[in-house]
């Protein structure tokens, strides 16, 4: 028998071992995105027995297509609403709750139920909160002599809502991650600026806490983003994508599901991908600067 | 008129819940003074420190600088700087911005400190050109000038340290507040940057308060040492004074590396006593005396200084340890059983050759022996 040298025995061994997870991996990962991406120059409809190959027929489509533009465009509203209002609220949240000692876990368990809790059980709750004549919401607005609205129906407010729905399920987590990032900073950076004159709350803030956030800050922002591209089942459940409130995940799962366009589903999915990769590596590039200590 | 002290803290107590960290603790530092706050861990020298500093308030007492109290005072108005164990510098800023901070925040009023509008501001432009020469200047003097846009994690521990004292300098305080500063660096730089400190002081003529817990640091250093223990100051004194007369067993065994050697005298109280196999009693005038202390280099081992000693005994040696320049022979001494005793010589020169194991005889002057009574005061 040959004898096998050393350095191959050990990439044989080294193959072996890694095997497990390589194919683990491919399986999961990169063969469904290779097929979604195959799938998107395709026609085929669940179901078909002939697929036929369209090249970039779909892609075409999508650049005329209302209802994917619409849905674009309320995705990038609703992330640029959720996205701000739920990291500025959760560092305010954590600032607070930071400087409670002994209801702190309190409060972190109450900023932190709407994560737990399942979405689609709280949409009942705010379906009734926001229902036009019965929700309490409205009988509020209404002692403030402001009529009633159709918080779910009218196309102004929708995406607002959704939005509002978004950022009162976010925050708690943001707060979370925040309130961990206030807890590194270390106690002698603010005693060293109370010596150096930096006394007041404002000044502080500035000076020292939210520098020292900003690798939070980072990880939170692509969190928040991800978060919010993803919105999908506060629409399925509260509008159903009626007048216009479609958002991408929604249409992704009619035209895949409903109207069992697969084909032409994969290209809005590779569009979502798109979106998710770039904030993910923005994100990688960032972390690897904002450390402060090596 | 009284001296006016640059520092003096008047009968702080300070307890933390339940546990008293500071016991009536009164010190006066004199302008311009180098002086040391050391003690094992635990004894309350960092609190006192931050005390000083405004960090932590006393629960009683008072402090005051340059004559006045500043028990009211935040720590930006007490004319103080510190400098921090692990450096606090704010990781997120250059050099220069570390250390033009506390500039910023006393020379320019919070319009002024507004990025870019800032410098519409009233004078803004210029007050912020006489910050930017006044750091460069601090950093020249602790050639600092070529990291002055390099973040702190981008330094070595020395670097960081000097930043950390540029920063404190920047304002001229009028005392400076240190927390163990060096014992975050390799033994090396450690000596190198002591050197140093002493330098500064004198160029500074500034009054240093110094918190340290390694007494060779404090007795190389100081112009006065305060040893604290259990949130006490056992004594206050010069690094000679506290070496050839501690006020206290504590302070003999804190200060002085190797320790200094105790020896129980057994018939306490009659003014005479047994050491090792001396047959005859040795009388002295301290009737009251429990415990007699030797630094080791007044323990005598060489046969050609024995005549010299008043008192002579036998030991067996267990270890010899060289120090290249001094020798240390750690023996048993008859009549003190399983403990172990040092003695220091000289290497160089002419000198007896000895070896474990070896029989041998020690002595002393009485003359260079401290006596302690039976609550560890020393007895004159």
């Amino acid at each position: 028998m040959r004898k096998i040298s050393l350095s191959t025995r050990q990439s044989i061994s080294g193959f072996l071992l890694s095997s497990p997870s390589s194919i683990l991996l491919l399986m999961l990962y990169i063969v469904p995105m290779l097929c979604l991406f195959l799938l998107a120059f395709t026609d085929y409809e669940m179901g078909n027995v002939v697929i036929k190959w369209v090249g970039l027929a779909n892609f075409y489509q999508i650049s005329k297509d209302p209802v994917f533009q619409r849905s674009l465009w309320n995705t990038l509203i609703y992330v640029a609403m959720v996205v701000p209002i739920s990291i500025m609220g959760g560092l305010l949240i954590a600032l607070l709750v930071h400087a409670r000692t002994k209801t702190r876990s309190f409060y972190e368990v109450v900023y932190f139920l709407p994560v737990t809790s399942t979405l689609i059980a709280m949409a009942t709750v705010w379906q009734f909160l926001l229902h036009p004549k019965l929700g309490p919401i409205n009988s509020i607005l209404k002692i403030l002599g402001i009529p009633a609205q159709n918080f779910l129906g009218d196309p102004m407010l929708m995406i607002a809502t959704l939005a509002a729905i978004g950022v009162w399920q976010l925050i708690g987590f943001n707060m979370i991650l925040f309130l961990t990032g206030l807890s590194s900073i270390p106690k002698e950076i603010y005693e060293a600026a109370a010596i150096d004159g930096v006394t007041n709350p404002i000044d502080r803030f500035f000076k020292v806490t939210l520098p020292m956030l900003g690798p939070t800050t980072i990880f939170v922002l692509v969190t928040s983003s991800i978060t919010g591209f993803k919105v999908f089942d506060t629409v399925a459940v509260l509008t159903q994508g009626r007048n216009q409130s479609e958002v991408l995940l929604y249409d992704i799962y009619l035209e895949g599901f409903t109207y069992s366009k697969m084909g032409y589903a994969s290209v809005l999915t590779l569009v979502f991908l798109l979106i998710i990769i770039g904030l993910s590596a923005w994100q990688a590039l960032h972390m690897d600067k904002k450390v402060h200590y090596a | 008129m009284r001296f006016q002290q640059a520092l003096s803290i008047d009968s702080v107590f300070k307890y933390f819940g339940d546990v008293q960290v500071l016991d009536s603790v009164c010190l006066d530092v004199h302008p311009g003074e180098f002086i040391s706050l050391v003690g094992p861990s635990g004894c309350g020298k960092s609190t006192l420190l931050r005390i000083i500093a405004g960090l932590e308030k006393q629960d009683s007492g008072s402090v005051s600088i340059g004559g006045s109290s500043v028990d009211e005072l935040l720590p930006k108005e007490r004319d103080v700087a510190m400098v921090f164990q692990n450096y606090a510098l704010y990781p997120h800023m250059t050099v220069q911005q570390n250390i033009s901070l506390p500039l910023e925040m006393s020379r320019l009023s919070w319009l002024q400190r507004i990025p870019l509008v800032g410098n519409f501001f009233y004078k803004a432009k210029q007050i912020k050109t006489s910050i930017a020469q006044d750091v460069l200047e601090i950093c020249k003097s602790l050639q600092l000038e070529n990291f002055l846009i390099r973040k702190p994690s981008q330094l070595s521990g020395g670097q960081r340290q000097r930043v950390a004292l540029a920063r404190a300098m920047i304002r001229n305080p009028a005392v400076f507040l240190m927390d163990e500063p060096l014992s975050n660096l390799d033994a090396k730089l450690r000596v190198h940057l002591r050197n140093e400190l002493v330098e500064l002081h004198k160029r500074l003529k500034a009054t240093f308060v110094y918190v340290t817990h390694d007494q060779s640091e404090a007795m190389t250093m100081s112009d006065r040492i305060a040893v604290m223990d259990s949130g006490k100051i056992l004594q206050i004194g010069t690094p000679n004074a506290l070496y050839s007369k501690p006020s206290s067993i504590k302070v003999a065994t804190f200060i002085g590396t190797p320790q200094i050697n105790l020896f129980e005298l057994t018939n306490a109280g009659n003014g005479s006593f047994f050491w090792g196999i001396t047959e005859t009693p040795i009388t002295h005038q301290k009737k009251s005396a429990a415990t007699l202390a030797l630094r080791p280099e007044h323990l005598i081992v060489e046969s050609h200084r024995l005549s010299e000693c008043d008192v002579q005994s036998s030991a067996d040696i267990v270890r010899i340890e060289e120090h290249g320049s001094e020798t240390l022979i750690h023996m048993t001494l008859v009549g003190f059983a399983n403990e172990i005793f040092v003695s220091r010589i000289p290497s160089y020169g002419h000198r007896d050759s000895y070896s474990q194991g070896e029989h041998i005889n020690v002595g002393f002057k009485l003359d260079t022996a401290l006596f302690f009574d039976a609550n560890g005061i020393r007895l004159d």
